[in-house]
């Protein structure tokens, strides 16, 4: 995990946090389970109110207080949660 | 809101393994098959057998599995997955064989099959999904169904009188000589998905160095049968589930675990009432 040039450090030094994560949600293979949402440490994720092609109410973010732990990749069944994360 | 500079294949922490086909899995919202299919499949790509390993699909909810590893596949009768992996384990000594089955598959119908493979220890490594109730078929009462367990055939809950107690297959298996690593996890948080990787992992390492029968015992959820939503089905598995089929390791090395009594799990049916 080497950091990137293209981030804007300074953006990210109020927040004491020593990682950034963000994560990439597969909106059409997510079954709308909420099994992730609770093991999330920083409360980024929840459910929509929108539904996908199947009717299922997908995953979204809703802040960007990721730091790229991964809990919520490792836990979902379907894995449709792609995790990356930089140190800043 | 998403922040492009970070999505880079270099910044990449987890993705879906490629061992698993794109095909969208058909069990229910939080249905643990698909956490424990991914942790097999993730073992597969670390391990790098996918082109020597031959999986055994059973009968029921994961009858299927074949659309979804990228493997071989072989699909068996109802619970006779340890009879067909012995054969193809037996042909092919060089590949790495695993079964992969249900509660209804193992524990009831392919009870024969399951502890014969068991006791020759035959070199096979054995998934078995424990959601105590028959999925597939629409929530009936299987072995492993918990006393006082409400299903559709129980509707009043499970009564030993009648039903008698629930089957506790990964003990027994525990004390036959043939088997040399038997252990049982649970995929209902990231830190028990870690775990139950490296417990799958340890298997087929074990299998790798002919060690003999591994067996992995997954606890898992039916949301659908319990008729609970996927997180209320987790939190109920640990208040009650979890105290009749505690988590942990039950055989290490060919040698039953410090601290366990196999007996005791066995036999002592004292089992707490589950009311639902």
């Amino acid at each position: 995990m080497q950091s990137p040039n293209k981030i804007n450090i300074n953006h990210y030094k109020t927040k004491t946090m020593a990682f950034k994560g963000q994560i990439v949600i597969d909106v059409e293979r997510c079954k709308g389970c909420a099994v992730c949402v609770q093991h999330c440490p920083k409360n980024v994720i929840q459910l929509s109110k929108n539904v996908n092609g199947k009717g299922y109410n997908y995953l979204e973010t809703v802040n960007d207080e990721c730091i790229g732990c991964a809990s919520c990749a490792v836990v979902c069944p379907d894995g449709c949660i792609t995790v990356y994360k930089v140190k800043c | 809101m998403a922040n492009l500079d970070i999505v880079k294949p270099e910044n990449l922490v987890y993705q879906r393994t490629k061992v698993l086909t794109d095909a969208t899995m058909h069990y229910c919202p939080g249905c643990g098959h698909g956490t424990t299919h991914r942790c097999v499949a993730e073992v597969i790509e670390e391990l790098g057998i996918q082109d020597k390993t031959v999986g055994v699909a059973p009968v029921g909810c994961s009858v299927l599995a074949y659309n979804y590893f990228d493997v071989d596949f072989q699909e068996a009768a109802h619970g006779r997955a340890p009879a067909l992996a012995t054969a193809v384990k037996r042909l092919n000594p060089e590949l790495s064989v695993f079964t992969y089955q249900g509660d209804g598959d193992l524990a009831a119908i392919g009870t024969a099959e399951t502890i014969h493979a068991a006791n020759r220890g035959e070199n096979i490594t054995m998934i078995f999904v424990n959601n105590g109730i028959y999925g597939m078929t629409g929530g009936q009462m299987a072995p492993t169904t918990l006393v006082g367990m409400r299903s559709a055939t129980t509707p009043y809950g499970r009564c030993v009188e009648r039903n008698g107690y629930p089957l506790r297959i990964t003990e027994l298996l525990a004390t036959l000589p043939g088997t040399y690593y038997v252990t049982r996890q649970s995929v209902h948080t990231p830190a028990a998905v870690r775990k139950a990787k490296a417990a799958i992992k340890k298997a087929f390492e074990f299998q790798q160095q002919g060690k003999g029968l591994c067996f992995v015992e997954i606890v898992s959820n039916c949301n659908s049968g319990w008729k609970m939503t996927p997180v209320q089905a987790n939190k109920w598995m640990e208040e009650n589930m979890f105290p009749n089929y505690p988590i942990g390791d039950i055989k290490v090395d060919g040698k039953i675990a410090e601290g366990i009594d196999v007996n005791r799990l066995v036999l002592d049916h004292a089992l707490e009432v589950v009311t639902k």
